[in-house]
């Protein structure tokens, strides 16, 4: 079911990680990403693990949660494997039938890819399911918002990205609704040959199209009706204030990216 | 043998997050075959929920669903025989239509059954008789159409199936009183006509009174009842407990009862009130 899609989403909570600064942690994603592509040996790879398994166990959100996230990507991820395996022509053959060839180092480079990348999506998994769409576009206008001197409209495109974040689940909905009524009328959605599906899709996207611009439509009428003129002079209901446990938090994030950075160049 | 049946039929939303829900809690009723009924309960009780388990639409967490004593989910590769059988009609349905003609948008259906062109065409013109739009209508963009006449075209897109049971949710949320009227009025023709079983989902007691033969009302995923019109409404007290109101009409009947004036009967329209008390008034001239 598409409701199952669970990249993006908030799971509602209270632990530690879900109370920290939006701002920080979105710096601290970064940083947490600069430290997993830093280092090129298991062991820094560890060190990030490390990390990213004590956040989660943190967090408080079942451990599930993060597989279901790497799982949608799965195709992708076995493709880059597949490409790093085939194309590596360093190392020590293993393997050798014709034009393909596998060394040893094919293999170490892809599942070391792998592995960075699941890690990847798995922490930046974890700054999505512990922090509000809205809070989150808080904090990106926030922290975007000394762009604002050279005229860039940051707060038009945070506007913009919680608009589109705070329609994507009413969406997703949508679209399963629409999807069960044609499936009621016997359309073949998710079974059937290509062709007639390919066809069906078209008794999914037009109501569905139709029903965006409609919401759309609407939603530009109810912010004028409420006089809404852009950022100048707005003031906000949550202000975003930073604890010492933000700073704490950063803190040991700078300490792991400093044992990584140490660790690459020692082995 | 009763046409559709549930055993002990349990469905739970996002099993496994945070956000579990169970909207069906263990519910068993039989529908027996040429019935009309109306399905009540507060706002999410589970109605849209349990309605979407009779044609396949949702697959039972446990528990069973059984179309002509044959469960639904036996062979998963016929579940859209079952979706032909038994048609569904969501809550605001306009929202699915999607073709250039209202033709066509009432033709998708039975083209998906795989029909044939004439019997398509015989289909088309005698759902939108029943259901009331016009000949001229047919070749016309649906999309210009009012919301009412929009209404009947998605509902005669699942009529056009001909399917043994015809579920409806909700089909007059959202009409003016005339176009709520005017598409029950329909529904009930093509009841009559067709002698099909009916299942309406509606909030309103005084329609479901006025049409329906049996009454199930569900309350916080549980079924509640599931009995015969006047049964239902013979336990006034405890359905209003629930959050659900009972017709207008009863509660005023109630009271003259309470008030010593009994006329030995359960009243839901306003209809049968007024024959009530006609004869009544007669019995006290003709004295
Ligand atoms: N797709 C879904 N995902 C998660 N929970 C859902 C979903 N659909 C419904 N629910 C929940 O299940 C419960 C029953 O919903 P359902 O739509 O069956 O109620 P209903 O009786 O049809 O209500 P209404 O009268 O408002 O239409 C509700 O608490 C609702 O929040
Ligand atoms: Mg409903």
């Amino acid at each position: 079911m598409l409701r199952d899609i669970t990249i993006g989403q908030y799971f509602p909570g209270n632990s530690i990680i879900h109370r920290l600064d939006p701002r920080f942690k979105i710096v601290i994603t970064i940083l947490y990403i600069v430290m997993l592509f830093t280092g090129s040996s298991y062991i820094c790879l560890a060190v990030g693990a490390v990390y990213t398994f004590g956040a989660i166990l943190l967090s408080r959100i079942p451990l599930k949660m993060f597989f279901k996230s790497v799982k949608p990507l799965f195709i992708f991820l076995m493709i880059t494997a597949l490409i790093n395996l085939l194309f590596m022509s360093r190392g020590n053959v293993l393997f050798h039938w014709k034009f393909i060839k596998i060394t040893d180092e094919g293999v170490n480079t892809s599942v070391f890819m792998v592995i960075r990348i699941v890690l990847l999506i798995m922490g930046s998994s974890l700054l999505t399911y512990t922090t509000s769409p809205i809070t989150l576009t808080d904090a990106i206008e926030r922290l975007l918002s000394p762009l604002r001197k050279i005229k860039f409209p940051v707060h038009e495109l945070a506007m913009m990205m919680s608009i589109a974040l705070r329609f994507i689940p009413t969406l997703i909905e949508e679209t399963d609704k629409i999807m069960s009524a044609q499936k009621a009328r016997g359309a073949e959605i998710d079974t059937g040959s290509f062709t007639t599906r390919a066809k069906n899709l078209i008794s999914i996207l037009v109501p569905l199209f139709i029903s965006a611009f409609r919401r759309a439509d609407e939603l530009a009428t109810a912010m004028e009706c409420r006089c809404y003129h852009g950022g100048e002079g707005r003031t906000r209901l949550r202000q975003l204030k930073s604890a010492p446990r933000d700073y704490i938090a950063l803190g040991i994030t700078i300490l792991f990216l400093a044992a990584v950075i140490v660790l690459s160049r020692l082995f | 043998m009763a046409i559709l049946e549930t055993q002990e039929l349990t469905y739970t939303y996002s099993m496994g997050t945070p956000f579990e829900k169970t909207a069906v809690d263990h519910v068993s009723l039989k529908i027996e075959e040429g019935e009309m009924v109306g399905v009540m309960g507060h706002t999410g009780s589970g109605k849209s929920t349990l309605i979407q388990h009779f044609n396949g639409l949702l697959k039972p967490t446990s528990g069973k669903v059984l179309l002509d004593g044959k469960d639904i989910w036996a062979d998963k590769n016929r579940i859209r025989d079952v979706r032909f059988k038994v048609g569904l009609v969501f809550q605001y349905p306009e929202y699915q239509i999607f073709e250039e003609t209202v033709y066509k948008d009432i033709a998708f259906g039975p083209k998906n059954m795989g029909l044939d062109e004439a019997e398509i065409k015989r289909r088309v013109h005698e759902t939108a008789r029943d259901i009331g739009l016009s000949e001229e209508l047919l070749e016309r963009s649906p999309f210009e159409l009012s919301g009412g006449q929009k209404r009947r075209v998605a509902i005669a897109g699942v009529m056009a199936m001909e399917p043994r049971v015809l579920i409806l949710d909700e089909p007059t949320a959202g009409l003016d009183p005339a176009g709520r009227d005017k598409i029950l009025e329909h529904i009930k023709r093509y009841h009559e006509r067709t002698k099909n079983t009916i299942l309406i989902v509606s909030h309103s007691m005084e329609d479901i009174a006025s049409f329906a033969d049996k009454i199930l009302v569900m309350s916080k995923a549980k079924l509640f009842c599931y009995d015969e019109t006047v049964k239902v409404f013979a336990r006034a007290e405890e359905i209003s407990r629930i959050g659900l109101d009972v017709p207008q009409i009863t509660r005023v009947f109630g009271e003259l009862k309470h008030r010593g004036l009994d006329f030995g009967k359960e009243v839901f329209t306003v209809g049968y009130a007024r024959d009530l008390l006609l004869r009544k008034l007669g019995e006290r001239e003709g004295r």
